[in-house]
């Protein structure tokens, strides 16, 4: 049903070619909002990875029976059950990190990145195909979230991994990781102007990494020749 | 009946079993996950309550004596409060109530306080502010100890006239830098602590809630 090509080329697109945070700069207001640590941008990516998942996959299986006029009014409704069906979940069962996550739970419903890959990718392929497409796009999100937390919190707290008790419970305190111990933190990377520059800086190590490549591709051709 | 109209009934109607089924599932959930929800916040509002007033000093289930206090200038409330009484028996022992230091470097900063019937703080926490982070933010108990030194204080020591931060010839720490944010600290818990001298005898006056035995 699937070849291992197209999977890789999926993979490639969501992670690397088509990356959300980094080349299509789609859903930012999480993304800036909520990297100031490492275990909160793993969280908000994790959640907005299942719902595009989940998302996905249902727009995928009821594509046939969505007249093309609505079909952005049902997108729209069927994100935001799921949306609220894991907002409700986190609440009952991971009610700390729910209380940290806040109001960002119910926005992952206007993040754009969920109704674009619901509409431009989902509502024209397979499910399978399309749930494969959702997972690695919000692990591509989820990448950038988690490099731009660590990058921030390690900025501005020498931490790693700080508030991961609110995940697991008071036990999992011993799991912070205190990379620079006595450190007297830099505030900026923490505050909203902290992830502006951070992501900057991710961009253009992106593309610098790209531009790179291209060199090399443009210096091997004349030897093939 | 012309085409037009048979689409429009036809898109309707999908739409319309979309939203039906999107609703039946929400309120599955809802359904579910509700008594978790409201279990875990008030697990959460009385784990909060315990650490101003320790759980070894009440018998009562606290949570259902819960009043509202009108709004109060020394409690800094423009709004109805909440305030808890904890009782040993049939004797009130302390109660915990919610305060507002409005003067804060960023605005509110709202305080849970508890206090003994002898007019002792048990403890006092911040449960919300906006003041800048890393700076005046150490009042919170999990950036810092600072609110600790509160404990054990009440309006006879320190004299009311120390009921100040250090700075100003007060009695109480604050960090060089950050003198603000503790400031209206310190002055909330002292009016608290005013309120609280005023209406003791109401409080202990207060019968017992319809509540069950914790």
């Amino acid at each position: 049903m699937m070849t291992l090509n197209e999977f890789r080329s999926l993979f490639q697109n969501g992670l690397i070619k088509q990356n959300t945070g980094l080349v299509q700069l789609l859903g930012l207001c999480p993304l800036l909002a909520i990297s100031n640590n490492v275990v909160n941008a793993l969280s908000l990516g994790l959640a907005t990875l299942l719902v595009m998942a989940a998302s996905s996959g249902a727009v995928s299986g009821v594509r046939h029976f969505v007249p093309h006029e609505i079909r952005i009014p049902v997108f729209v409704l069927i994100i935001a059950a799921l949306v609220t069906v894991i907002d409700l979940a986190m609440n009952a069962f991971v009610h700390p990190l729910y209380l940290v996550l806040g109001i960002f739970i119910p926005l992952i419903t206007t993040n754009c990145i969920v109704l674009a890959r619901a509409d431009a990718f989902a509502s024209k392929n397979h499910p399978l195909h399309s749930v494969i497409d959702a997972v690695a796009m919000g692990l591509g999100l989820t990448l950038v979230l988690v490099v731009l937390g660590a990058i921030r919190e390690l900025a501005g707290k020498g931490t790693l991994f700080s508030g991961i008790d609110l995940v697991f419970g008071a036990a999992a305190k011993s799991y912070v990781l205190h990379v620079l111990p006595h450190y007297q933190g830099f505030l900026l990377a923490i505050l909203p102007p902290g992830a502006f520059i951070a992501l900057g800086l991710l961009i253009a190590a992106h593309n610098w990494n790209k531009a790179r490549a291209a060199q090399r591709v443009r210096a091997a051709v004349p030897m093939a020749a | 009946m012309t085409d037009a109209t048979r689409n429009a009934l036809r898109t309707g109607t999908v739409l319309f079993l979309f939203a039906l089924v999107g609703t039946a599932i929400l309120a599955f959930t809802h359904d579910r996950t509700e008594p978790v929800i409201t279990r875990s916040q008030q697990a959460e509002k009385l784990a909060l309550i315990n650490q101003v007033l320790p759980a070894s000093s009440y018998d009562n289930d606290l949570l259902a004596s819960r009043q509202d206090l009108p709004p109060d200038d020394l409690l800094g409330t423009r709004q109805p409060s909440a305030l808890w009484i904890a009782r040993r028996g049939s004797q009130v022992t302390a109660v915990v109530l919610e305060a507002i230091a409005p003067d804060g470097y960023a605005g509110d900063i709202a305080l849970l306080i508890g206090i003994d019937i002898d007019g002792k703080v048990t403890g006092v926490r911040v449960t919300a502010h906006r003041e800048t982070p890393g700076l005046g933010d150490y009042v919170e108990r999990t950036k810092s100890a600072w609110i600790d030194q509160f404990a054990g204080k009440s309006l006879t020591d320190p004299e009311p006239k120390h009921w100040k931060v250090a700075k100003d010839g007060g009695a109480f720490d604050a960090r060089a830098g950050a003198t603000i944010t503790p400031r209206a600290v310190v002055k909330a818990v002292r009016s608290a602590l005013d309120y609280f001298a005023r209406h003791r005898a109401a409080f202990v006056a207060a019968p017992p809630a319809k509540e069950k035995k914790a």
